[in-house]
């Protein structure tokens, strides 16, 4: 027989039919269930199946805990997710649940995304209360009511824990009555907060604890809670565990206190006929409880006594099971093997666990944190102490934070109380068939890994808690081996022939429950993921059809396509513009940083590895900085515009680091020199025209100014009025060719372009994007840092000694000293052209030399391709390369084994393949 | 996640910090008088004790300033009450 719904009892709402269907099964149960126990109310044994083994696997707990119920629910507004507990899902109107057999498979999802929508929730409070059981309810009630300000979580739907499931009584009263009552003078407390649904899932250094509440009836799904707390109380609660015996994963096998609770709370009746195994006396009114509810109970079987239930028989549902080898007919299994304490967000927070010999588990020992245990996850199971301690907990915990006098306050007397008693436990029970049966006591159902498993794991030597669990995989699952850790830890000490407390448990991991990526990512998703960093001419770029490329956090021109117009063409024309007319390019992404103080100059001499103090105010020098380790980190133009003021330029994704970098260095090792350091990379738009006519479209622009040769020479800048807008304009390049950078106030950038576009249209003036940018400082030789370096590249290693100082000290100087970064086979920038003109070796390209036997293995390896491209001057390919003594081997032939089995021959050559005598920088 | 205390704004979470590494090595004061191993032991080589352990933050999204922490690598416990300056 299978479960079936009591005609009364429970804390469901007869008067609310729920509608769902199981597997296309129309079922109906009601509003207070959950999707287990509307499961079993109609009759269903078989949820899941072992993943490997494919067994008929039913509902074990109630909670959670529970290893087998996992389904994919899909509610009444097409949400669909997969990989729920149905223990833990609350029964809605319309849910359509689908069982997950054997190892599941991820739906391809299609263009559909997760629309779910979570918020994120900074808190603080004195003292937060993790468990509305009776521990926690009476450890919030004595927090709050001293007035400090207490958070108390609960996963459930309501306060109350374990006493929504038995029938236990306060001062002669129902509990529930007092749970009731203290759940209204906790909401009436100004300074007190109950969150329900809201499950800790991680309790992180310093106090940092995550809830993450599901919020059914609101507009979000679902808030992610980030509460720092002065004090914390864990009145977690406790998981009772399995007995493992050969065939103890039928349907119809279950923990003892959940066949209860479904009973108590949701008036399922779980079976007919019942067996209890238990190692204790947290069952000690069960065969009562269940004999009112009707159930035949067939036997009580406790360890105590010295008998064991060590077989079961059936198929998907229980039928028989054997005790002391005889056989006893019954569709349902009470098992009660001991009970796990909580202590899960105890030991995340580093807190230290002990083994209790006499509770048969491990209890909390010390906590590293400001975190008080109370209750079962403290290893006290009778209400009268849980309620006892939670209030002297709490009105410590209080004390702490600064509140109340620490007295704890008065609680009811519970009548008796469930203590559990010393535990008798049985790890696994022998079977009468020996060892083959082991390969069906089922130690962990959720990874359908036995104690056979663990027999293999420590035959094959391994003596670790940890390396038992990787290696049979016991406890990964999703349920994280909340029934089945402290099992495995025990059965692998006896297979050891160690006590059971011997090994220890593996490490507890947050999260305490698996939720969604989209709970944790919030809002965070999406365009509000990052950042997006856009410049003032963005709009010109986006309405005249350019392909964006991301920089870090900007985007970035990339190409400007005519209609019709492959990327290559396009770049090919944009290069051949600048090289033959003029182009125009939006640089207003490089960093720009403003440098103020007397000993900016001196500084500068510090952090570049070429001198600055020198330069003249109105001239411009290129620059290269280094790490103390002699790489070379940063590179870029710096002008001066005063004595004591320079405008320094870095690459686009290194602004935030570079202008870290000089912070650092001028707070911990040279305070005494009076520099500031200023980011004004958003203050100024720079619009860089480049090409052979850019003079003829600045001299339009800014009549006033001399643009002459001789007047404005290379390397200099100037402060003019051009299109009747103030403006820096630097003649600097990096392309080689004659260009023009001009800098305007960002709130002028989209004018001065439209300004330059206008008066180059005659010159038939061509924008142009990242990509051609690149061809165009490649062919110069021009690194590009993050492209040609990945800070293992020395200056020297690039082919830029006449940019390294030999006289002054800079950062990374002493390391340019290092025999190892003075070795001659260092990888060294070069170029490569190769043989056939057309062919393009990929980009990240491994390069071995010409003759090696590509059959060998290793392949010997002596270097690597860091850009390449198509040069429209050259009319061929051509390639960047770091090579192995590479400045020895100009005039060399080097191959380029591609992953498509072909190889590409070049020739290695200086790395300026265009214009090496400069001939063209003056137009 | 870390609450750090920094010495000018108050205790902050810790997304606004950056690490520093160690605290107090000092910049060798005449590099070039150095061997190629003393130098490279000053550039690569760094304490890593199971303990307390003097390092340096920066309040990298508040006051960008630097300052140095003893924290225990242990427990995360930052152990003086006052981070200096
Ligand atoms: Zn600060």
């Amino acid at each position: 027989m299978s479960g079936t719904r009591a005609p009364s009892d429970g804390r469901i709402d007869r008067n609310r039919p729920l509608s769902f269907t199981f597997d296309g099964r129309a079922m109906t149960g009601f509003a207070g269930d959950t999707l287990a126990s509307a499961l079993m109310a109609n009759g269903v044994d078989v949820i899941g199946r072992g993943i490997y083994t494919g067994r008929p696997r039913g509902i074990v707990a109630a909670g959670v805990e529970e290893p087998n119920a996992i389904v994919q629910v899909e509610r009444a507004d097409g949400v669909s997710e997969p990989s729920l507990r149905a223990t833990t899902v609350e029964l809605e109107e319309g849910l359509r649940v689908q069982s997950l057999a054997g190892r599941g498979r991820l739906e391809s999802p299609g263009d559909a995304v997760d629309a779910g929508r979570f918020d994120a929730r900074y808190a603080h409070c004195d003292v937060l209360v993790v468990g509305g059981g009776p521990a926690g309810l009476a450890a919030a009630l004595a927090a709050g009511r001293s007035g400090a300000r207490t958070i108390l979580v609960d996963a459930d739907t309501e306060l109350g824990g374990t006493l929504l499931g038995t029938r236990d009584e306060l001062d002669r009263e129902p509990a529930l009555d007092w749970v009731r009552a203290a759940a209204g003078e906790l909401a009436a407390l100004p300074e007190t907060t109950i969150l329900l649904r809201a499950t800790a899932i991680a309790y992180h250094d310093h106090q940092d604890i995550l809830v993450a509440e599901r919020r059914p009836d609101a507009r979000t799904e679902g808030r992610l809670w980030h509460i720092r707390a002065g004090q914390v109380v864990l009145a977690t609660g406790a998981h009772e565990r399995l007995i493992v015996f050969a065939d103890n994963d039928r349907p119809g096998i279950m923990l003892a206190s959940a066949a209860l609770t479904y009973l108590h709370r949701y008036g399922v009746v779980p079976g007919q006929r019942a067996v209890i195994y238990t190692t204790n006396d947290s069952t000690r009114t069960a065969a009562a409880e269940l004999t009112e509810a009707g159930i035949e109970i067939v036997d009580v079987v406790d360890s105590r006594d010295g008998r064991a239930v060590s077989g079961s028989e059936g198929g998907d549902r229980l039928e028989a099971v054997v005790v002391d080898g005889e056989r006893r007919g019954c569709d349902l299994l009470l098992v009660s093997g001991g009970w796990n304490p909580v202590v899960h967000l105890f030991s995340q927070s580093r807190g230290s666990l002990r083994w209790d010999d006499g509770l048969a588990t491990y209890l909390p020992e010390r906590a590293v944190q400001a975190t008080h245990v109370a209750g079962s996850a403290n290893g006290v199971f009778d209400l009268d102490g849980c309620l006892r301690e939670g209030a002297a907990v709490g009105a410590r915990a209080a004390a702490e934070a600064g509140f109340g006098d620490g007295r704890p306050p008065v609680m009811p007397a519970a009548d008796g109380g469930t203590a559990i008693g010393r535990v008798a436990p049985i790890w696994f029970v022998p079977a009468p068939e020996g060892e083959t049966a082991e390969a069906r006591m089922f130690v962990d159902l959720e990874r359908d890994a036995t104690v056979a498993d663990i027999r293999r794991a420590t035959g094959a030597g391994l003596a670790s808690i940890e390396h038992i669990k990787r290696y049979t995989t016991i406890g990964t699952a999703g349920d994280q081996g909340k029934t089945s850790g402290v099992v495995a830890s025990a059965v692998a000490a006896a297979l050891l022939g160690q006590e059971p407390g011997a090994l220890g448990v593996p490490t507890f991991r947050a999260p305490y429950v698996p939720i969604s990526f989209a709970f944790i990512a919030g809002r965070d998703r999406g365009a509000l993921s990052d950042p997006i960093r856009t410049t003032s001419i963005q709009p010109w770029h986006v309405a005249h059809g350019a392909v964006f490329e991301d920089v870090g956090q900007w985007k970035r021109p990339r190409f400007f396509p005519r209609a019709g117009e492959s990327m290559d063409a396009a770049v090919l024309r944009e290069c051949a513009a600048a090289r033959t007319s003029v182009g125009v390019m939006d640089a207003s992404t490089l960093g720009k940083i403003d440098l103020q103080g007397p000993d900016a100059g001196d500084f500068l001499d510090r952090v570049y590895t070429n001198g600055f103090a020198k330069l003249k105010v109105g001239s411009c020098r290129y620059g290269v900085m280094c790490r103390v380790d002699g790489m070379v980190f940063d590179d870029g133009v710096t002008s001066r515009l005063a004595d004591d003021r320079f405008h320094m330029t870095t690459t686009t994704g290194n602004a935030a680091p570079v202008l870290d970098h000089l912070e650092e260095w001028l707070q911990t090792e040279w305070p005494e020199l009076r520099v500031r350091a200023t980011s004004v990379t958003e203050q100024w738009a720079t619009v860089a025209v480049v090409g052979p006519r850019s003079r003829d479209v600045l001299a339009v622009l800014a009549p006033e100014l001399d643009v002459s040769a001789d007047g404005f020479p290379f390397m200099t800048w100037r402060e003019s009025v051009v299109a009747g807008l103030p403006a820096r304009v630097f003649r600097i390049s990096f392309s080689g060719e004659l260009a023009y950078e001009i800098n305007v106030s960002t709130w002028h950038g989209l004018a001065m372009w439209e300004e330059v576009m206008a008066a180059g249209e005659r010159f038939g003036i061509t924008p142009y994007g990242t990509e051609a940018m690149h061809v165009l400082r490649a062919e110069k030789g021009y690194p590009i840092i993050g492209q040609e370096t990945d800070g293992t590249v020395t200056p020297q290693d690039l082919g830029m000694e006449w940019v390294v100082s030999k006289t002054k000290p800079f950062i990374g100087s002493r390391s340019h000293r290092r025999a190892e970064n003075r070795r001659p086979d260092r990888k060294q920038l070069v170029a490569l052209l190769p043989l056939n003109p057309d062919a393009l070796i990929p980009e990240g390209n491994q390069l071995v030399a010409a003759g090696t036997d590509l059959g060998s293995r290793p392949v010997p390896m002596i270097g690597h391709v860091t850009s390449s491209y198509r040069s429209a001057f050259l009319g061929r390919t051509f390639a960047l390369a770091l090579v192995r003594g590479g400045r020895e081997r100009h005039g060399e032939a080097i191959v380029a084994p591609l992953a498509d089995g072909t190889t590409i021959e070049a020739w290695i050559t200086d790395p300026v393949v265009v214009d090496p005598d400069n001939a063209r920088r003056d137009g | 996640m870390l609450l750090i205390t920094c010495p000018h704004c108050g205790p902050r979470d810790e997304v606004e910090f950056r690490y520093g590494g160690q605290a107090g090595v000092a910049s060798p004061a005449d590099p070039e008088a150095l061997d190629d191993a003393t130098w490279a032991r000053y550039v690569f080589f760094r304490d890593n004790p199971k303990g307390p352990f003097a390092e340096r933050w920066v309040h990298a999204a508040g006051c960008r300033r630097w300052f140095d922490a003893v924290r225990d690598t242990v427990t995360n416990q930052f152990l003086d009450p006052e981070p200096r300056r």
